[in-house]
């Protein structure tokens, strides 16, 4: 197994002979840096995390609306947008500094960079250009504490968790998991102009649901990030410790997620909701702890990860119709 | 891959194609973000922004 050193991994001359490398191999070209581009617009769309970005603009969507103020809809609708194009650049700029490591694992060797499709300095241009524009956008439209807190995200995504946590510590996602988290929090202050409890708790449940999400995936797929040199929290810690931790994080979630209606800022049926949801995870959780060591399968893990991609959606999902309800004035217990 | 004659690049049929793709999709985003910039500058600063004295 490949390790990454303590002070962000591999050196960037190094880390570039390696995309070089792949390019060459894989496609055949002499020199990369001098051949004509073929990426396809679909190309440049990859580099934008599409199915990421459908995460983003959904809990952007619920912050936005749980706020509870007026917004013209043609405002709320662009404000979105900056947002999901800011969340792409950091994406875009993800692949073009982990280019090394997605070539060596499966669930990422197709990526367009690692691919050859697109090259590294165009994945890199395309992922500023759009970071400085969509935050100026939101910024203008918004306004300016919206468009900092886009521009800190960015910049946690790409720089503090792909350039420096991910290839130095296991904790790399927990900490990382808070750039993943700020989209509803961007969503509310886009339309109230500051950070309420509503939106912190929002950040919350998403940063506390990070870790047993990529763990569970971590686990069925140690062999992938060890051959890239990833400090993942099986290979370091190992197997044991990682479900204890996944099981604890899984706690966490299920408390915070039914905090909005313990504090009052959404229903008694919301509480209900999210309280057999949040059991639903710990319940997924405690058959992955429960998995004996020598099962290489590890469906209770595949189960656990699928379960927490429906839990981040009901949540929210729930939050929304329940905010709708009440700016409805709707009858809800 | 690219054929270089007389120091020319001509390109390949997947290269233009490529590039036709890529050129399209930016005008594409060139014209979606003057509407959408145009249309937030009626509903931010009201009707009045077309009232204003020469």
């Amino acid at each position: 197994m490949e390790t990454a050193g303590p002070a962000g991994g591999f050196g960037q001359t190094e880390r570039m002979d390696r995309v070089r490398m792949a390019l060459v191999e894989k496609n055949g070209y002499e020199d990369a840096a001098f051949r004509v581009s073929e990426a396809q617009a679909g190309d440049y769309l990859a580099l934008l995390k599409p199915r990421v970005m459908s995460l983003v603009v959904f809990t952007a969507f619920v912050g936005l609306v749980t706020a509870q103020v007026p917004v013209n809809p043609i405002i709320a609708v662009v404000s979105i947008l900056a947002i999901a194009v800011g969340a792409g650049a950091s994406g875009a700029l993800n692949m073009w500094y982990d280019a090394d490591i997605d070539a060596v694992m499966s669930r990422t060797a197709d990526r367009p960079v690692p691919s050859g499709r697109v090259l590294p300095g165009e994945a890199l241009a395309f992922g500023l250009f759009l970071s400085a524009f969509s935050v100026m956008t939101l910024g203008l439209v918004a306004n300016w504490l919206a468009a900092s807190l886009l521009a800190f995200t960015i910049f946690f995504y790409a720089v503090v968790y792909t350039m420096w946590l991910k290839r130095w510590t296991p904790q790399n996602i927990v900490i990382g998991g808070a750039a993943g988290a700020f989209p509803p929090m961007i969503g509310w202050a886009a339309v109230t102009g500051q950070i309420g409890l509503e939106s912190v708790i929002q950040f919350l449940i998403i940063f506390l649901w990070t870790p047993p999400h990529f763990w569970a995936l971590a686990l069925f797929k140690s062999g992938d990030y060890g051959r890239a040199g990833i400090p993942m929290m099986p290979n370091v810690a190992g197997e044991a410790s990682t479900k204890r931790q996944i099981f604890a994080y899984a706690v966490l979630v299920a408390v915070v997620g039914i905090l909005p209606s313990v504090l009052g800022q959404a229903s008694a049926t919301y509480g209900v909701f999210a309280a057999a949801l949040g059991a639903g995870f710990v319940w997924y959780s405690w058959k992955v702890l429960r998995m004996p060591d020598v099962d290489r399968v590890m469906r209770p893990a595949k189960a656990l990860f699928g379960y927490s991609l429906l839990y981040l959606f009901a949540i929210f999902a729930a939050l929304l119709l329940d905010s709708v309800a009440a700016r409805l004035g709707a009858p809800v217990w | 891959m690219n054929v270089m004659e007389d120091d020319k690049v001509n390109l390949t049929d997947t290269q233009k194609k490529a590039r036709r793709g890529r050129s399209v999709a930016i005008a594409v985003a060139l014209v979606a973000f003057v509407v959408i910039i145009y249309v937030v500058t009626i509903v931010k600063m009201g009707p009045s922004i077309l009232e204003r004295p020469m």
